[in-house]
């Protein structure tokens, strides 16, 4: 499963240090070719300004990953290991098998530079890890088709509902979606929870601290209900993947998609140009609330286990500069984190930079945010309810029952 | 030559004790390498499971190797009794167990029809056996897209009867339908039933080449003597010819439970239990609760394989007993 890929660089250093070079073990975790060459890019930045340092890169599939981790955190662990912030460290976090970089933070500045995440990345009054990349979420829509149909990018819900109206008029399902996979449906509930309720409801929501059949959350399921009813997804979404369902979007069967940046790939090969779609942030529906947005971030983090915890700071150090997270994110197409690096020219990128800058908190996403079977059960009930809006308290009442056996 | 006859004479007063024993210890000897694997890998872990069901464990050890694991006693079980999930997917197991019990029925049929002499009679048999071959994902995956209600046979039959084709707004081709095309992996009602389907489709071809090889050993005497008696059709089919496949339906029915129970790829494959987890099976529920992405609860989980393994043992039991019976009257 690991593919070992000591780099040139790192063969050069070994050469150039001898014996004296110092190991850094670093396990990364996406052979994408974008994330991978970007990573293999930085290594190579870092083994030059670090002869001293042998750096050892096992690059590995997500999902491999995902298993993995569970296991050399313990057994074999190496000196830093890309993982997520939010919940998904929490487990991590809780058995003691990351250990907190405050001092990182402190000595680099990074409580300035990367305030808007710090939240993110702590746990129990401590910092854990050291970010590199995230993006934003909202709405990809089909640019020629609003056009045609006169509409606007919708500022409110009122707006919106009456740019479906049309929409349906014309024959074009508003939204399409694909919930197989389930978690596409939690980014719609979390935008409309995050509209109706704001930030502090939906960490309070995911942290358990607040009922699913609390009035708040029913208000968001009844503007759920509202957008199912009077906008609509495309019938079939249960049995679509977030691939499958760009199909009836670049056939413009719809016109909009909730979604996160990384889906862009994904309009462009299946032959939408560039001016056919464009990114709008999902309207407010309170404008009382203060706008906060989705964006995952991936992060990097050290093992308690590490044996060279020294140099794997000055890396967790190194990927969260601001040059470095701009060439990094130029590659991979993301958002640097860094408020003080550049971002690249590309319309989304441009958009989604100036939204999260503006932005009064970043949710990472329901499935992060909250524990892995709260998260699993949440999303089944999204599909459920989706699927039937009369449902619904049946399906509130399930997740206060499995709330109150999560947490 | 004098030197290699001496001994035979010497041999019964000289003979060590493993040479005496040997009968007794041979078919040990060659047990051994099984029963090592079977104990570590199939033993080791039922007892395994059935300790980890009374924890509470999200899977990790700490920085020291320490378990995390906190006890809670029957805790696990009392919330699989309240857990809807649970419910389903036991229902769901029964679903399979009965209706993939129709591959013994239907893979008769089907090697009765196919035990005639014609020419070629070869090609169609291995045609018939061909979906057996094929690997579980992969029949998964093909009925998935042949129930797919965009692109699949399903889908494309509904659309031709249904739909009309129209020019959408930006100029494409779109349909307009009367209703919903049905799709059958995303419907809760129908989902289990679609799978179930699916899997049945491979599983008749195994029951008919089981009853093929059966068929190639009914005694050609007796079906000569029935028929001489004008016995013919049902009757030939029931009192003559039924009896002797008795071997080759125990089998078959073995088979096909086992089979029934360990459904996992399929619904991996094709639904990962959804639409919301109506289409969950035992087997695969365990799976996503204790090993999946959304999982982590070891504890729970093992609870979960620890009541699968208790339906397994009664049909394990009853077989067993099923072939000690038949040995005892073999002898």
């Amino acid at each position: 499963m690991f593919r070992k890929l000591t780099t040139a660089a790192a063969a050069l250093a070994l050469m150039a240090s001898g014996a004296l070079a110092r190991d850094l073990v670093i396990n990364f975790d996406d052979l994408n070719p974008g994330p991978k060459a970007a990573f293999e890019a930085a290594i190579a930045k870092f083994q030059a300004e670090n002869p001293d340092i042998n750096v050892i890169a096992n690059n590995n599939d997500r999902e491999a990953h995902k298993t993995a981790i569970r296991n050399f955190l313990t057994a074999d662990a190496p000196d830093v290991t890309s993982w997520y912030p939010g919940n998904r460290m929490a487990p991590f976090v809780d058995a003691g098998l990351f250990m907190p970089v405050d001092d990182v933070w402190e000595e680099n500045g990074f409580n300035e530079d990367l305030a808007a995440i710090k939240a993110t990345m702590s746990r129990d009054g401590k910092i854990w890890g050291v970010p590199y990349s995230y993006y934003q979420w909202g709405i990809y829509y089909r640019k020629d088709i609003f056009d045609l149909l006169g509409l606007e990018e919708f500022a409110t819900w009122d707006d919106m509902l009456a740019g479906c109206a049309k929409m349906k008029d014309a024959g074009v399902t508003p939204f399409t979606i694909g919930t197989k996979f389930l978690w596409t449906a939690a980014g719609v509930f979390d935008y409309i929870n995050l509209r109706t309720n704001g930030y502090d409801v939906h960490n309070a929501l995911t942290a358990g601290e607040i009922k699913y059949t609390d009035p708040r959350i029913v208000a968001t399921f009844e503007n759920w209900k509202q957008l199912i009813d009077e906008c609509g997804f495309v019938e079939n979404h249960a049995s679509m993947s977030w691939q499958d369902a760009i199909a009836p979007f670049a056939n413009g069967d719809a016109a909009m998609y909730v979604m996160g940046n990384f889906s862009v790939d994904g309009y462009k090969n299946a032959g939408l140009t560039e001016d056919q779609i464009d990114f709008m942030p999902f309207p407010t529906i309170d404008p009382s609330i203060p706008l906060a947005e989705e964006a995952p971030a991936d992060a990097f983090f050290i093992p308690t286990n590490a044996k060279n915890p020294e140099d794997a700071k000055k890396w967790l150090a190194f990927v969260a500069r601001p040059d470095v997270q701009t060439e990094w994110n130029a590659t991979i197409g993301q958002l640097p984190i860094n408020s003080k690096a550049e971002v690249s020219d590309n319309k989304f990128i441009q958009e989604g930079f100036a939204l999260l800058n503006s932005a009064t908190g970043l949710a990472q996403f329901y499935d992060r945010d909250a524990p892995a079977a709260m998260a699993k059960a949440g999303m089944e009930g999204f599909q459920k309810f989706m699927l039937d809006t009369s449902t619904m308290q049946e399906v509130l009442q399930r997740l206060d029952e499995v709330q109150a056996e999560v947490y | 030559m004098a030197h290699a006859t001496l001994p035979d004479t010497d041999l019964p007063t000289e003979a060590s004790w493993l040479s005496r024993n040997k009968l007794a210890i041979a078919p040990w000897f060659f047990l051994a390498p099984a029963l090592v694997f079977f104990a570590i890998y199939v033993v080791g872990p039922i007892f395994e499971s059935l300790y980890l069901s009374l924890f509470e464990w999200n899977g990790l050890y700490d920085a020291q190797g320490n378990s995390t694991a906190t006890y809670i006693g029957f805790e696990n079980y009392v919330k699989l009794w309240d857990d809807p999930n649970f419910w389903t997917s036991l229902v769901n197991n029964v679903l399979w167990l009965v209706l993939f019990m129709l591959a013994v029925p239907l893979g008769l049929m089907i090697a009765l029809f196919l035990n005639q002499d014609v020419p070629g009679m070869r090609l169609y048999k291995s045609l018939f056996f061909f979906p057996f071959v094929i690997s579980q994902v992969v029949v998964g995956l093909i009925f998935g897209w042949f129930y797919n209600p965009d692109f699949g046979v399903v889908g494309q039959v509904y659309k031709a009867l249904y739909c009309e084709e129209t020019i959408n707004i930006v100029g494409n081709v779109t349909f307009k339908c009367a209703g919903s095309p049905p799709d059958i992996l995303s419907s809760p009602e129908f989902a289990t039933y679609g799978i179930i389907a699916a899997g049945l489709w491979p599983q008749i071809a195994y029951c008919m080449i089981l009853y093929l090889t059966g068929l190639n050993n009914v005694a050609s005497d007796q079906i000569e003597a029935g028929r001489l008696d004008g016995a013919k059709g049902w009757k030939m089919l029931w009192y003559v010819v039924w009896p002797q496949l008795r071997p080759a339906t125990f089998i078959a029915v073995v088979v096909t439970v086992i089979g029934a129970l360990r459904s996992f790829d399929m619904i991996a494959i094709m639904t990962q239990g959804g639409p919301f987890g109506s289409t969950n099976v035992l087997s695969h529920y365990m799976y996503e609760t204790a090993i999946s992405e959304y999982g982590e609860r070891y504890g729970y989980g093992s609870a979960i394989a620890v009541v699968l393994f208790a339906i397994m043992l009664v049909f394990i039991s009853y077989f067993l007993w099923r072939m000690y019976q038949d040995e005892k009257g073999g002898r």
